[in-house]
């Protein structure tokens, strides 16, 4: 009993940890039709930034501020003078952020060498909590925290803010979106922006627990992709279950098979796409 | 301009240099180098059935690759098969995965094709890497020996290099023929005008998969060649970066055409090792390429050069018809 | 009473909330020229489409030939006998005007899954095709690719591939559409020249050619059948001139 509850604990820690970086990949998506096979990168560049900062002096959550910050400015960037040169090319422009999540992989290599490294964990966060004869570590329970918050934050923005009115109209329809008057382009560098930073501060997020290391980009980017399928397009509720259903499978069968738990990852997909192929949550097919 | 007899006779000099190639060059590892390049070509050629004909860009043609490999090297070396039962097993498996990966992919077109070819080839990885028990994990599988096929020995380069010539030889027959086949000029309607197709009495999805099933066929071809020639195997071979590369080699060559794919196969295999032998960042390279490609040449490379060279000589000769030269395919890059 | 070619009963399609198809039920027998008008966005291509099986309807049956489709493919009804030509012509524009009857043909053949013996090498299919290309008076071009032809050759050119599956029921979807006085009367003579036991059914707005053509007109407005009947008696019906009149 006290197995299932801590790896519940620990997949939902990490299912949370995949929301940060499938939320904004999956509002890129549905949004600006770009599949941004950077996000893995920036992720894992967030999580270097946060480090350096951290071994610089600075404390964990200007780390974070820093590693958000950073990877807002780079994707913004990327966005305005890479992506936006190929409007309406979406497999060029999948073909770009794949060579630079290259550039961006190899890079980090070159300035964090190849060894894996921790990110030290805040000292108020250290610990654990107990109840019972069960320990739950306290930042574990923290990042869980912060998605559920982010969770609702994003939600609010999206439901009930007339920036996500928009962003809404323009996941449903872009065509009728920009019709009605909507700029197109400066909600592109919004949306992408917000992904980017969400993607930079999750990765220095994820720091304690998964630690830094070469390839932390290319293991993250697909559970991202199988979010998306799993949950469905745009769909923030969808990323939400999505990120929470890998989160359980992967800590379960991390646990219960440790070699085959990366084979259990199919099943999802298989039966989502062969009974629902639009995601749990979608609306329209991917 | 090229007369028919003009284009046989290049045709015959290209044969010639390929058949003679271990004579050309007597360096052991200049001959290992084209049996790479023949290898990664057969590959290419079969990625570029998806993406030229079927206008299907997949980002997990290494699981073709490195399914086959595996198998190959697993079964004769660890499992006790022999080597015909070996890689019989090998291609066999591997190209059920592709009836399997190509089910799956098919639900989806376009950037969701995409995606789910990324995933289930990034899972397949995942699995390399962490089924150690069965797969090495990241020390890879090793001990594979080199058949004897008919007597021949495969341990001597220039016999190897012959051998696995042949099956490129045997690649561009059959595809050249299914290019041109009923199969084949379905595919590339559906590529142009799915719906269309559709009205004709076309049934797109199966057409899709029946393609996407030989592909699958014949990077398990490539795989067991590249499990015969590296005698080992690790994740490296499942990676995304194998993928990519192999979407390079396609894309340099010029998507859609029957040689293209060869032809990048050798630019970017004899780049990885001229540059491996200088610095050690591949990847930056392999990455800068295909944002410059993307941004600057979006036709492909061989393609691209051939557009800039053409525009060239009409500012040399002031002739200012304008030809259809750039004519950027859009979605097909 | 013989089965109908195309009997439709029922037939609604919503998008989103909006319904552009309301439950429209039609009966067209074997052999008709059946003509459906209306003003734009009455619903005439949504309902064209359903029939072709672009998308399922949201509510409803149709049957072809006495088969019912509402739940087949595209592709399945083609072989069933319907073909159909586009509003906006979708073609292969690099492929010459030949080639192109050759994908249409091979379409209703099984040698559309036959990856090895060339397709070039087929003589029986492409003098098929010369010979259809010659109906549309398009023999003479056979050669050239799509990209070369003009607009009035490439809609003959959709009629072409069309006819070239033999079909037992046509759609046609604005075929006049865009042509030239000279052009016009050249499809309007294919069109009267296509074999009687051919079912066609036809959207088109050239009033005097579709009313010369129609056994049977449908009037359509905000996705209904409004009026129905022979062509005397749709162009007397007051709620026609209340349907162009109100347009």
């Amino acid at each position: 009993m006290n197995f299932w509850i801590i790896q519940g604990l620990n997949g939902l820690a990490f299912g949370s940890l995949l929301f940060i970086l499938a939320s904004g990949f999956s509002l890129i998506f549905g949004l600006m039709r770009i599949v941004n096979l950077s996000h893995g990168a920036y992720f894992m560049l967030g999580a270097y930034v946060g480090l350096s900062a951290i071994e610089a002096g600075a404390n964990f959550w200007v780390a974070i501020l820093l590693g958000g910050i950073a990877i807002c400015v780079l994707g913004t960037l990327i966005e305005r003078f890479v992506l936006r040169r190929l409007n309406g090319q979406p497999l060029a422009q999948v073909l770009v952020t794949l060579g630079i999540a290259f550039i961006i992989a190899d890079a980090c290599v070159w300035i964090w060498t190849g060894d894996p490294r921790p990110v030290p964990m805040p000292a108020e966060l250290t610990g654990a909590f107990r109840v019972a004869q069960l320990a739950f570590p306290i930042y574990r329970l923290f990042v869980i925290g912060v998605a559920f918050a982010l969770a609702a934050a994003l939600w609010f923005l999206l439901e009930r803010s007339r920036l996500g009115a928009m962003i809404r109209a323009g996941v449903d329809d872009l065509a009728m979106a920009r019709a009605m008057g909507i700029r197109t382009s400066l909600l592109f560098s919004a949306v992408f922006c917000l992904g980017s930073a969400l993607a930079g501060a999750g990765g220095v997020l994820a720091g304690p627990i998964l630690s830094v290391y070469p390839g932390l980009d290319t293991d993250m980017l697909p559970l991202a992709l199988v979010v998306v399928i799993l949950g469905g397009v745009g769909s923030l509720l969808g990323a939400f279950v999505g990120s929470l259903i890998i989160g359980f499978i992967y800590s379960y069968g991390q646990a219960l098979f440790p070699d085959l738990a990366y084979v259990i990852l199919f099943l999802p997909m298989v039966l989502v796409l062969t009974l629902r192929p639009t995601g749990l949550f979608g609306r329209q097919a991917i | 301009m090229r007369t028919p007899t003009f284009n046989w006779v290049l045709w015959l000099l290209g044969l010639a240099a390929l058949l003679a190639l271990p004579w050309l060059v007597t360096s052991e590892y200049y001959i290992n180098i084209a049996s790479q390049i023949v290898i990664a070509a057969i590959l290419a050629l079969s990625l570029n059935l998806l993406i030229g004909f079927g206008g299907m860009i997949s980002l997990g043609h290494a699981a073709y690759l490195g399914v086959s490999a595996y198998l190959a090297i697993y079964m004769t070396a660890h499992a006790g098969f022999g080597q015909l039962s070996g890689a019989l097993i090998a291609i066999g498996s591997t190209t059920a995965l592709a009836m399997l990966f190509g089910y799956l992919s098919l639900r989806a077109s376009g950037l969701g094709f995409l995606m789910i070819t990324l995933a289930l080839g990034q899972i397949l990885w995942g699995i390399a890497y962490r089924w150690a028990s069965l797969t090495g994990g990241d020390n890879g599988l090793g001990g594979m020996k080199r058949p004897h096929p008919f007597g021949l020995d495969l341990t001597h380069p220039a016999i190897f290099y012959y051998f696995v010539l042949f099956f490129l030889g045997l690649a561009l027959w059959c595809i050249a023929r299914f290019i041109q086949s009923g199969l084949g000029q379905s595919l590339q309607g559906t590529r142009d005008q799915p719906r269309r197709m559709r009205a004709l009495g076309y049934n797109v999805w199966l057409i899709q998969w029946l393609s996407f099933v030989f592909a699958g066929f014949w990077g398990a071809v490539a795989g067991l060649l590249y499990a015969y020639y590296h005698q080992f195997v690790s994740p490296q071979a499942l990676h995304l970066t194998t993928s990519a590369e192999t979407l390079l080699m396609v894309i340099a060559g010029g998507t859609g055409t029957l040689f293209g794919p060869v032809v990048g196969a050798a630019l970017v295999v004899i780049l990885k090792n001229v540059v491996s032998a200088y610095i050690t960042r591949w990847l930056i390279l392999l990455g800068a390429i295909f944002v410059a490609i993307v941004l600057f040449m979006p036709e492909g490379l061989l393609p691209g050069l051939a557009a800039w060279i053409h525009r060239l000589k009409e500012c040399l000769h002031g002739d200012k018809k304008t030809t259809g030269v750039s004519a950027i395919t859009k979605d097909r890059v | 009473m013989t089965t109908p070619a195309l009997e439709v009963s029922g037939l609604s399609r919503f998008f989103g909330g909006l319904p552009a198809v309301r439950d429209i039920s039609m009966r067209v027998p074997a052999g008709e020229r059946r003509l459906l008008l209306g003003p734009n966005g009455a619903g005439k291509t949504t309902f064209f489409n359903l029939i072709a099986g672009d998308f399922p309807p949201s509510q409803g049956e149709i049957r072809i030939f006495g088969e019912n489709v509402t739940r087949k493919s595209s592709n399945q009804r083609t072989h069933l006998g319907m073909a159909r030509t586009y509003q906006i012509i979708t073609l292969f524009p690099k492929n010459t005007l030949l080639h192109n009857v050759v994908i249409s043909l091979v379409g209703l053949r099984k040698l559309r899954f036959n990856p090895w013996s060339d397709l070039r090498q087929q003589a029986a299919l492409w003098d098929e095709a010369q010979a259809t290309l010659a109906l549309v008076g398009l023999d003479h071009l056979a050669e050239r690719t799509v990209m070369e032809t003009s607009y009035g050759e490439r809609r003959r050119l959709e009629i072409a591939m069309a006819l070239a599956q033999k079909p037992k029921l046509l759609l046609l979807d604005e075929p006049l559409a865009g042509l030239s006085a000279d052009e016009r009367k050249d499809v309007q003579h294919l069109l009267q020249s296509i074999p009687r036991d051919v079912t066609i059914v036809m959207i088109e707005h050239d009033m005097d050619v579709a009313l010369a053509f129609a056994d049977v007109i449908t009037v359509m407005q905000h996705g209904q059948v409004v009026v129905e009947g022979g062509r005397a008696d749709v162009v007397a019906d007051p709620k026609t001139r209340e349907v162009y009149l109100g347009h």
